[in-house]
Formats: structure tokens, C-alpha cells, sequence
């Protein structure tokens, strides 16, 4: 087999740069005690890695990624804040140095594990070799679906995709449990009609006080 | 070459507007770097097809406009409002 060598290129430049914002985007969540930036940040974290993914040729990866990490979890993560603070609280950094440890033998026993994967695009990789082919030359013989991605979803891959979809149906159950989005108020008690209208009047002028605040600036 | 030059004016831009989403100080600014982080990103991506030479993910790129147009709504229905099922009754507690 012949050796395949990366080459450096324009996109190698896009990508490294990417993969630097990245980090400095995962260290600002770490270190923002404000929970709104936070939801912000892991916005912008999941349209850099969706950015990163499309420079890997994943383009449906990064889609999902888009679509489920910058649009609806964003949007989940909001609502779960609204029942909760809206700073973190100062943890204790007690055990801090035996979790920066764990975290950085995984990560070393990650990077040791890549060492050994195929390089990116490398034509002799396995599943470029001959897994790809198969699919392609055998999927009419052996589904009689059209679509290719299709049949290597459901069929060739049918178990594991039930297995996500009883992932993803428990997530969302649990996620509608938490927040209560089916109920009439968010989860919150239900109050009768007099205390509700009261207590909607003084969300609002709590809101707008809050918001003179922000607008006049400077609380973080 | 003329694309790769405005890829990284792009990636540059990404940074700054990174740098507002951190430093804040004020809600409307960390919405507004979230939502001008999507349009780099569009950006980016349509770029970055040109300077592989293949421009077929284009309309992936559009795609992503309109998922940042929907979360921008999302974000400021919620702050308005303040819940995600209720109701878009604007006159609540104003009249």
C-alpha cells in the first residue's frame, strides 16, 4: 500500500484557526459565571464545530449539529434557566486537581488511540478501502432502496438506529418532563385567575426594571 | 488565493465578534454576537466551498441562515414572554 500524506493547505490554515476559537469559546464557558453568556457561548461553540465539521467533509454531521446545537438547545438551555439562578454559584476548587488529572489521562489516552487511526481522506482506510464499495455495489441486491445514505441508515445500520431513536424519544421525554413545556405556565404552579394577572404584573415590571438595568449596562 | 484572503478577514471577524460574546457586557450584546456568528459562519462556509473548488454545500450555508434567523426569534420570544408554549399575548400586564 502506498503512504497517503496530507498536504498543507488553505484549509488546514481555516481549520487550525477554527479549532482555536473553538478553545478559547470552551475555555470563556468554563470560566463565565453569567449563565446567559454561557447559553451564548455553547451557541457559538456548536456553530464553530458545525463550521469544523463541514471542513471534514461531514456536511450532515454538521447539520445536525447546527440545527440541534445552536437552534434547539440553545433554546432548551434558556428555558431551563429561566427556572433556575441566573449566575452559577462559586464551586469549591477542592477536588479540582484530581478532575483536571482524569481528564487529562483520557485525553492523552485519546490522542495515543488517533495515532493509529487512518490520516483524514487516506484512500487505503478501511472504510474507504472496501466498506464504501460494498455498500455501493451490493445495496440494490440487498434492500431494493434507491437512496444509498438511506439504506446504510435502516438497513445496514437498522438496530443502531432504533437504538438512537429510543435515545433521543427518552431525551426529549425527560427534557418535556423537566421543563414542563406542555403545561399552561412553564411548570410553574398554577395560580387562580386574580393572583395569576398579579403576579403576570409583576413579572413585567420586574422584567422592565431588569431590562433599564441591562440597557444602562455594566452588571457583569 | 483571493478566497482564501477572505476566509481568514472572516475567521478574524469570528474572533472579535467572540471576544464581544465574552466580555458582554449586556444581554443585547451576547444576542447579537450569537446571531452575527451565525452570519460568519454562512460566510464561512460558502467561502470555504470556493476554496476547495467544490460549491456544492451553498445552499447547507443558506440553510444555517435560516436556523439563525429561528433561534435569534427563539432567544428574544423568550426574553420577551418568558416562556417557550405560551401564549403571544403581547398585552399582558401592559394595558
Amino acid at each position: 500500500m502506498a503512504d497517503y500524506q496530507t498536504t498543507l493547505s488553505p484549509i488546514l490554515i481555516i481549520d487550525l484557526t477554527l479549532l482555536a476559537l473553538l478553545l478559547v469559546c470552551a475555555v470563556a464557558m468554563v470560566r463565565v459565571r453569567r449563565l446567559f453568556a454561557v447559553v451564548m457561548l455553547s451557541g457559538i461553540y456548536s456553530l464553530l464545530s458545525a463550521a469544523f465539521f463541514v471542513s471534514m467533509d461531514a456536511v450532515d454531521v454538521a447539520f445536525t449539529e447546527a440545527a440541534v446545537g445552536a437552534g434547539i438547545s440553545t433554546v432548551l438551555m434558556l428555558s431551563g434557566m429561566l427556572l433556575t439562578a441566573k449566575r452559577e454559584k462559586p464551586i469549591k476548587t477542592g477536588r479540582a486537581p484530581i478532575a483536571m488529572f482524569v481528564c487529562l489521562i483520557v485525553g492523552a489516552a485519546l490522542v495515543y488511540a488517533s495515532i493509529d487511526a487512518p490520516a483524514f481522506g487516506d484512500p487505503n482506510a478501511p472504510a474507504n478501502a472496501y466498506l464504501g464499495k460494498m455498500y455501493v455495489e451490493n445495496n440494490w441486491a440487498d434492500t431494493q432502496v434507491p437512496n444509498i445514505v438511506t439504506s446504510v441508515l435502516a438497513s445496514y445500520r437498522g438496530f443502531d438506529t432504533l437504538g438512537e431513536t429510543y435515545v433521543v424519544f427518552t431525551a426529549a421525554l425527560a427534557v418535556m418532563l423537566l421543563l414542563g413545556i406542555a403545561t399552561e405556565r412553564g411548570g410553574k404552579k398554577k395560580l387562580d385567575a386574580r393572583a395569576m394577572e398579579a403576579q403576570a404584573r409583576r413579572e413585567y415590571l420586574e422584567m422592565q426594571a431588569e431590562k433599564e438595568r441591562v440597557i444602562s449596562g455594566g452588571n457583569d | 488565493m483571493m478566497f482564501v484572503v477572505a476566509s481568514i478577514a472572516v475567521l478574524v471577524s469570528m474572533a472579535l465578534v467572540l471576544a464581544r460574546a465574552i466580555l458582554g457586557p449586556t444581554l443585547y450584546d451576547r444576542v447579537l454576537a450569537g446571531n452575527s456568528f451565525g452570519t460568519k459562519t454562512v460566510l464561512l462556509l460558502g467561502l470555504m466551498g470556493y476554496v476547495t473548488g467544490r460549491p456544492d454545500f451553498l445552499d447547507i450555508a443558506l440553510l444555517y441562515a435560516l436556523i439563525n434567523f429561528t433561534g435569534t426569534i427563539a432567544i428574544l420570544k423568550f426574553f420577551r414572554y418568558r416562556t417557550m408554549a405560551g401564549s403571544m399575548d403581547d398585552m399582558r400586564g401592559q394595558s
